[in-house]
């Protein structure tokens, strides 16, 4: 079922299924690949485990670079539910829009999404960072675990609810911070955070300008006072 | 025999009558909560009287058929899980497997315990919401890896180890509820695997992070099938509330399997409200699940996989003529490790319970070494004598389940069939779809 292309070449959806190109980038260690024609199909480039480069040259649909480990890969368009989820490392980028749950349960690794993200972006996030060039919709970082999000634009109500030890920065307004978030003080180490995961997402932002977020650890433990924050 | 109430020349008076509404238990309960302030939160599955398979009977074979000879004829056993779609299907030599229990509700030792049991009767363990570790993998032939709304340890490495993947919607002791692990039992490893902060009172999320309806699951299972090359099969876990429409979404969104929990399944923790009230006695939703197979052409296709109150080889005999494939069993395996063992009873009186009743799992005290993660109370189990004892069990089910199939005449355990079965009761015979006994009478259908 694997094609015969061996550490590089072009895979031309039009004329080959989901299973055959995923087959062949899943198996080479290295090199160069470009998906042509996506279509909007779905898991695309997901389960890659080798540092090979991926270029997909249009609309992803679900779960594209799902559970990705060390691949670099580019969607050179929008991305659909679930893009990245469960990143392990490795770098997925969206030039575009993401869907719903942009890098939901990642443990690792870089997403960047270049354009605006939709709901639950970085939900139960477990250690990936997520930067989002615009912004980013309602329930964003949702019982987010570890990692960091990034949102250089606005994000929508209930940013953050239920939030353990992540980390949450925007630049722009917050419709509504989550139970149990909290805005928290930017300290000179979040700063050099900022101006380092900038650079490495090949985003343009002064990190002065961000806010930080994170867990008022005041849900850890159950205690029936805090029943009416639920 | 006096009569108390009535002493001889006083004035007579009224037996003293407790309430049938707000009897003993009930009563301290308010008192508990008044208290308190929380809710009860205990481990397991219903405790109350539900209509089960006890309320079932099989017709042996008699003039209109004949048995099989007790010791003599071969009955086979040997079930085949997920051939629908997956290029490796499991084998397991006995229809009887192990449900999805943690490492973090369990302790290391039981989860060793329960992979050498089912190693030795040739049928598979299950992870639970915590992860996969080496040493389940390593103790356990066949596995099943739970895709869990928490996705906790979830990652393609061991997703790639899996003889199988059970994506869990639900569970029968808590339908529409996610898990719980309290933070007695979040020790360093356990935290570690699950990315939160040591000692927290750990919530799951009852949903899933990535995909919302069946539509949704179809693709999400499709993607988990191009990072596995489509080589194991693909379970769904559903706790039993609607069966008939939860297993036909399940066959949609591509199941190769469904694993169907009654409510009597159990829980490591949960609301005791939510284990009462919420969700549908096993018995019960066994035929549906089943006719829903069969409106789809599915049944013996997509395997159905039965669990909430398995005890016995009969009960697993009933599940089998009811249509299922195979079963699970989480609480009995426990207690074939040494859980609520009489042996420890000095223990469970010092904590206010009794052997048989111990259910506070949650809080990791747990006397036999089973629902804990207390080094000391853990080292009283041994693996290899509980995984020994486990295995015991395990086959005396198998046997006991070819015993009554011999009986029926039949060759193999999945030849059991409905019409093997009577109720003893209206509402056993309604639920299950057999004729109540001396009757030719299934309420709602003749």
């Amino acid at each position: 079922m694997t094609m015969t292309l061996t550490n590089t070449g072009l895979i031309d959806l039009a004329d080959t299924t989901v299973r055959e190109a995923n087959a062949t980038l899943q198996a080479a260690t290295e090199g160069a690949f470009t998906l042509a024609n996506p279509g909007g199909k779905h898991a695309l480039a997901c389960g890659l485990q080798h540092p090979v480069s991926v270029t997909i040259k249009g609309h992803c649909g679900y779960y594209a670079g799902g559970m990705n480990k060390l691949a670099e890969i580019t969607i050179e368009g929008n991305a659909g539910t679930g893009v990245a989820e469960n990143i392990m490392s490795g770098t997925v980028r969206v030039t575009g829009d993401a869907s719903q749950s942009a890098g939901a349960t990642g443990h690792g690794g870089l997403v960047v999404i270049e354009g605006n993200a939709s709901a639950r972006c970085g939900i139960s996030m477990k250690g990936v960072d997520i930067v989002v060039g615009g912004n980013v919709g309602h329930m964003s970082a949702f019982m987010a675990q570890a990692g960091n999000l990034v949102v250089l634009g606005d994000a929508g109500p209930d940013l953050g609810d239920s939030i353990y030890e992540a980390r949450i920065f925007v630049r722009g307004s917050v419709a509504r911070l989550g139970t149990d978030c909290v805005e928290k003080e930017m300290r000179p180490e979040h700063l050099e955070f900022l101006a380092d995961i900038l650079t490495r997402a090949g985003m343009e932002a002064d990190p002065t300008e961000f806010r930080r977020y994170g867990s008022a650890r005041q849900l850890y433990h159950f205690k029936i006072d805090n029943a009416g924050a639920y | 025999m006096t009569d108390q109430s009535n002493p001889p020349g006083g004035t007579p008076r009224t037996t003293p009558v407790k309430s049938a509404t707000f009897d003993d238990y009930t009563l301290s309960e308010i008192r508990r909560a008044a208290a308190t302030g929380i809710y009860d939160i205990r481990g397991g599955g219903a405790k109350r009287a539900l209509p089960h398979f006890d309320d079932l009977l099989f017709l042996g074979a008699s003039m209109s058929r004949y048995p099989l000879e007790g010791y003599r004829e071969k009955c086979e056993t040997e079930v085949v899980i997920g051939a629908r779609h997956a290029a490796k299907p499991l084998v397991l030599k006995t229809p009887i497997t192990i449900a999805g229990m943690s490492f973090g509700s369990l302790s290391a030792q039981a989860k060793e315990a329960l992979g050498r049991g089912a190693n030795a009767a040739g049928t598979s363990t299950t992870t639970g919401d915590g992860g996969m570790t080496p040493e389940e993998r390593e103790h356990s032939n066949k596995l099943v890896y739970q895709l869990l709304p928490s996705r906790y340890g979830m990652n393609p490495d061991d997703l790639r180890k899996a003889d199988a993947i059970e994506v869990v919607v639900g569970q029968g002791a808590k339908p529409g509820g996610g898990g719980m692990l309290l933070g007695q039992k979040i020790n360093e490893r356990v935290a570690a695997m699950r990315t939160l902060p040591e000692g927290i009172d750990q919530r799951s999320a009852c949903r899933h992070p990535d995909w919302t309806g069946p539509d949704d699951l179809e693709i999400k299972i499709a993607e988990l099938r191009e990072i596995t090359g489509w080589q194991v099969p693909i379970y769904i876990k559903v706790g039993a509330s609607r069966p008939y429409y939860d297993v036909a979404l399940a066959v949609k969104a591509g199941a190769d399997a469904v694993v169907l929990d009654g409510m009597q399944g159990g829980t490591a923790a949960t609301q005791n409200v939510f284990i009462e009230h919420v969700g549908i006695p096993t018995l019960a939703a066994i035929r549906p699940a089943v006719q829903a197979l069969k409106d789809l052409g599915m049944h013996r296709t997509v395997q159905l996989i039965v669990s909430g109150g398995i005890r016995n080889g009969a009960d697993v005999a009933k599940a089998l003529a009811l249509g299922a494939d195979a079963v699970s069993i989480g609480t009995a395996a426990l207690v074939a490790l040494g859980d609520n063992d009489p042996k420890w009873e000095d223990d469970y009186r010092a904590m206010g319970t009794t052997a048989g009743a111990y259910d506070d799992w949650h809080e990791g005290n747990d006397p036999a070494g089973i629902t804990t993660q207390n080094p000391a109370l853990a080292s009283r189990l041994d693996p290899v004598a509980a995984g020994r004892r486990l295995a015991n069990y395990l086959g005396v089910m198998t046997l006991e389940l070819q015993t009554i199939a011999r009986a029926c005449g039949k060759s193999h355990v999945l030849n059991l069939e409905p019409e093997d079965l009577v109720a003893l009761t209206v509402e056993s015979a309604a639920m299950a779809g057999v004729p109540l006994a001396g009757t030719s009478w299934i309420p709602g259908q003749s």
